[in-house]
Order: structure tokens, then C-alpha cells, then sequence
């Protein structure tokens, strides 16, 4: 464990620091979002709450209550077609392109189909968001490598996603998000093609993470995962938001932006 | 294994990355063809020119042989020379007047007439061939005033009007290429601008997964750049090598044959560097449209 947050501290020496954690902040928040797609009908609204910086939360919701359309929103893939979203006290309505890019070298994403890129190694999938970001340093490499090991693909560095299986790929795929040490973590259903030993580690991974200051969201099915780690819970359903404070301290406004 | 060396748009595997160098060398081919006549005719121009600046000739009509004669006196000097040959010497600036010889009549004529004609036999015009001194200045209107009040029917020839005319056929040939050129970079500009375009489609799910792990879109841009400019560049040069072998086998081809009024296929350094550059500009015209395409599509999306 030592040795991995060794690597991240690595990592944010070359990226992102200082970390923006001041208190009083919030990394996330949400006022009244809508969500259409064209002119067809709302697929969210009226989505209030706010995720300070620092958080973890587990999100679960019915499938179809639209958490990748939330989460999609976070990583800046979509825009709300209501209300104010808000993302590192940014309005995101106002972010230009260029400012939209480098907001999102500070969000690690895991997405539920993994997005891997099929002509590139497990490698070179996970250096990509280094790469993009201008480091161009041979030391990467052995950062990069070091990652994969730690989440079980020591083996399978020079392994093209499609030889891998769907277990490995989510591996590699949550091995670019944390890569560069982002400030804001959304995974989407990051464990639901590993067994239970291997999504413990890799929540333990989250958990490493979020001690050196990443904001994490996690959205998942796996209710034993989130009964095992005590962590707020954000509940979709029926357009609306509700958040379970499991521990003092989490930071959500239940007032505000409850569900129906 | 180097780590940053791939590019993360697989462009290499598309149909483009196949038929784009093809169509690049032909176009190459074409306008370097263009240039390189272009340039061979401004060459011989300028030879000509070189070597007729400063001379003239004059030529003298057979006045004194009567019609019908007989075919031996038919070459016979024509009493005008002496009295023209007088004059000419007296002239300032004249350095040297000379009466062409029948045999070199005869040599000049045998590339239109060829070997066979009897030259003997035709009433060819008497030439005396005319130097000047390099610094004179001739009032040649005068000088042809007075060889046609001693020979009427003397013809004064300044080699102006003939050079007019190939100067006028080699402009010609030299918009004519420098059409062609145009065209083929606007033609060039359009391919790449469709390909990039295609490229972008085809590959959208990888761009839009560059854009969300934060990519800007000049990287995305970056990537179709390299593969551009890579075939364009060995397209570009595959087309130029073709086309100078094909000048050269030309060339070949035509040493030795009777068409000595052809110029040479003699090219200068400066021409050569001209026909060097045009792979270069092809390819970096490529590039550059290639990124303006990707900034101008990517700049349209939401």
C-alpha cells in the first residue's frame, strides 16, 4: 500500500498540487440539473446536492434512473439542459473548450464499457492521459507498470485490450483513471466484471486515493461492496437525489435536494 | 519499446492511409511533368536569346538570276552583296559581316528539308550574318532603310519577331504550369480536407474518449498531422522521382533522333531545387489542411 501511495505521490508531484481542498468548498455541486436529450423527454431533474472535496460516495440507483447520465454530467461529457451544475466552483455553462479540457485532466473516469483503446497496449492505454496531458518522460513508463502490477496485471503489459478479459480490461481502465492522481474520481460500475477479492483491492485502491485527497464517486449494484465500506451513499431514483449520511462528518444537504 | 511513439488515432489501418500516398505521388508526378517543361522551355528561351542577342541577318533575294535559267547559276551571289557587305562595314558597331557559305545554307536548312534536297536546285536567298559589338546600339530602321535602296528586295532580320513568338508559346506554357500546379495543390487541399474529415468519423469513438480524458483538440489535430505528413511526404517523393525518370527516359529516348530544334532537357541547380520543393510544399500544405480541418470540425461540436 505504502508503495502505491508512493506512486501517487509521485504523480502529483508532476501534475496537480496543491490539491484544492480548502474547507467551505465544494467539488461537485448540483442545483435544480435537468437532463434531455434533443427535445425528447427529461431523462433527470430537479437534481440537487453538492460533494465536498475529499468525499467518497457510493451511488447506487435502478438501472434506467439515469446514474451514467449524472455521472456523465461530473466528467463534463454532457451539458445540463437546466438548472446550475457547478464542477471545481466552475459553472460549467461557461467552460470553453479549452478550459473544458483541462478541468477534465483533473477528473479520472472509469466508464462502465471501459473505452480502452484497441490498438494500444494495457501499457499504452494507461499512459495515455499522462501522454496527453505532455509527459513525455521514459520514467512514466515505469510508474505506469508499476500501477498495473499493483492491480494484478504485471503480466499483461503488452497486452492488447481485446486478448484481455472483461475482469483485466476494467483493470486497466481504472488504472488510466487514477494514473495521473486526479483531484475528482467518477467510476462507473468498477467492479462488476471482477470477483469479490479483486473488488475489495480495488476499492482498497479508491480508499488509498482519497486519503491523498481525491474526491470519489462510485457508482455500483454491488450493495454487500457498499455495506462493507462505510461511506455516504448517493440514491437515484425517480428524477430525484437522495443522499445517506452513513458517518458524521459526510457533506450531504439532505434539505436541499431530497427525492420525491 | 518506446512508450510515446504510436499515435493513439489509428489512422495507419484506414482506407485513406492506403490510397492517399497513391494520389499524392500522382499528383506530384503531373505538376512536377508541368514545371519541368515550363522550365526546360525558359531555358532553351533564354539560350536562344544568348546566343541571337546582338546579330541579325540579312538576306538577299536571287534579283539577278533570270527566271528559267539554268539550275547551276541558281546559287549564284547575287550582285547586291558587295555593295551591302561595303555598307555594313562602314556602319559603327558592326564587328563582323559575314556571307554564309551554300554548305552551311544548306546544313542550317537540312533539319526542315532534310538530307535529300538537292539545295542546288532551289533558289535560295543569299545571308550575310551580322555581329555587332556588345555595347553598340545600332539604328537598325536606318540601316535596313539603306540595304533596300541598294537590294529592294533584301530582307533585314533582327530574330525579334521569331524569339517573339517562342517567347510568347513558352509564357503560355509556363501559366499553362503554373495552372496546373494550382490546380493540383487546390486538388490536394480538397483530398486531405475529405480524408481528414473521414478519418474523424471513422474514429470518432477515440477522439471523443481523448476529449474526455482531456486531450485539447490541436492533440487530436497533432495525430492527423504526423499521419499526413508522412504519406504526403512519401507519396510526394515516390511522384517526383518518377516524373524526373520519366524526363530522363525522354530525354533518352530523343538523343540521337533527327529533332534537334527540341531543347534540351538541361536543368539548372536552381531548377532542381525548385523540383525538390515541391514534395515539400505538398506535404506541408497537407499538414496544415489537415490541422485546419480537425480544429474548424472539432471547433463546430458542442
Amino acid at each position: 500500500m505504502c508503495h502505491l501511495a508512493d506512486h501517487f505521490r509521485w504523480a502529483s508531484s508532476v501534475r496537480f498540487c496543491p490539491l484544492d481542498t480548502a474547507i467551505g468548498k465544494t467539488l461537485v455541486r448540483f442545483e435544480d440539473v435537468a437532463l434531455r436529450y434533443g427535445a425528447g423527454p427529461e431523462v433527470l431533474g430537479g437534481v440537487s446536492f453538492h460533494l465536498a472535496p475529499g468525499s467518497f460516495h457510493f451511488m447506487i440507483g435502478a438501472s434506467g434512473a439515469g446514474k451514467s447520465s449524472l455521472l456523465s454530467m461530473i466528467y463534463l461529457a454532457r451539458r445540463p439542459s437546466g438548472g446550475h451544475l457547478h464542477i471545481f466552483e466552475r459553472d460549467v455553462t461557461t467552460l470553453s473548450r479549452h478550459e473544458t479540457a483541462m478541468m477534465r485532466r483533473k477528473i479520472g473516469v472509469v466508464f462502465q464499457d471501459f473505452r480502452l483503446l484497441d490498438h494500444l497496449t494495457a501499457l499504452e492505454n494507461v499512459a495515455l492521459p499522462l501522454k496527453i496531458s505532455g509527459q513525455r518522460d521514459e520514467k512514466v513508463r515505469r510508474h505506469v507498470a508499476e500501477l498495473l502490477a499493483w492491480v494484478g496485471l504485471a503480466e499483461h503489459l503488452d497486452s492488447y485490450p481485446p486478448t484481455l478479459s472483461g475482469g483485466q480490461k476494467q483493470r486497466v481502465a481504472i488504472a488510466r483513471a487514477v494514473v495521473g492522481r486526479p483531484s475528482l474520481l467518477i467510476a462507473d460500475e468498477p467492479t462488476g466484471n471482477v470477483d469479490d477479492r479483486m473488488a475489495v483491492r480495488l476499492l482498497y485502491l479508491f480508499e488509498e486515493l482519497n486519503k491523498l485527497g481525491t474526491t470519489i464517486v462510485i457508482a455500483t449494484h454491488n450493495e454487500s461492496l457498499v455495506a462493507r465500506f462505510n461511506h455516504p451513499v448517493v440514491r437515484l431514483g425517480n428524477g430525484g437525489v437522495r443522499i445517506d449520511r452513513r458517518q458524521p462528518g459526510a457533506d450531504a444537504r439532505p434539505g436541499k435536494g431530497s427525492a420525491a | 519499446m518506446k512508450l510515446f511513439g504510436r499515435r493513439d488515432v489509428p489512422l495507419d489501418g484506414d482506407a485513406s492511409g492506403r490510397f492517399l500516398p497513391w494520389l499524392v505521388a500522382v499528383m506530384v508526378y503531373l505538376a512536377a511533368l508541368a514545371l519541368i517543361s515550363a522550365m526546360t522551355m525558359s531555358r532553351a528561351i533564354t539560350h536562344w536569346q544568348e546566343g541571337l542577342s546582338g546579330t541579325l541577318t540579312i538576306q538577299i533575294p536571287h534579283d539577278q538570276v533570270p527566271r528559267g535559267g539554268p539550275a547551276s547559276k541558281a546559287n549564284a551571289a547575287p550582285d547586291a552583296i558587295e555593295p551591302i557587305l561595303q555598307l555594313l562595314i562602314a556602319t559603327p558597331g558592326v564587328r563582323e559581316a559575314k556571307v554564309l557559305e551554300p554548305e552551311e545554307i544548306e546544313r542550317l536548312l537540312q533539319p526542315w528539308l532534310g538530307a535529300a534536297a538537292g539545295l542546288t536546285d532551289l533558289p535560295v536567298p543569299s545571308l550575310i550574318s551580322v555581329t555587332f559589338d556588345t555595347a553598340a546600339e545600332p539604328n537598325l530602321e536606318n540601316l535596313a532603310r539603306e540595304v533596300s535602296k541598294i537590294s529592294p528586295g533584301a530582307v533585314v532580320d533582327t530574330h525579334q519577331s521569331w524569339l517573339g513568338k517562342v517567347r510568347d508559346l513558352a509564357r503560355t506554357v509556363q501559366w499553362v504550369a503554373v495552372l496546373v500546379v494550382a490546380l493540383i495543390v487546390g486538388c490536394a487541399i480538397m483530398i486531405v480536407a475529405f480524408a481528414t474529415r473521414m478519418g474523424l468519423s471513422v474514429h470518432g469513438h477515440v477522439i471523443q474518449l481523448l476529449h474526455l480524458i482531456g486531450a485539447r483538440d490541436s492533440y487530436v489535430a497533432s495525430q492527423f498531422q504526423a499521419h499526413v505528413l508522412t504519406f504526403a511526404l512519401r507519396g510526394g517523393i515516390a511522384g517526383l522521382l518518377l516524373a524526373v525518370g520519366t524526363v530522363f527516359l525522354a530525354g533518352r529516348t530523343l538523343e540521337g533522333s533527327e529533332a534537334i530544334l527540341l531543347p534540351e532537357f538541361v536543368l539548372q541547380p536552381l531548377d532542381w531545387s525548385a523540383l525538390l520543393l515541391l514534395p515539400v510544399i505538398v506535404a506541408i500544405v497537407a499538414t496544415v489542411t489537415a490541422r485546419l480541418t480537425v480544429l474548424r470540425t472539432l471547433g463546430r461540436m458542442p
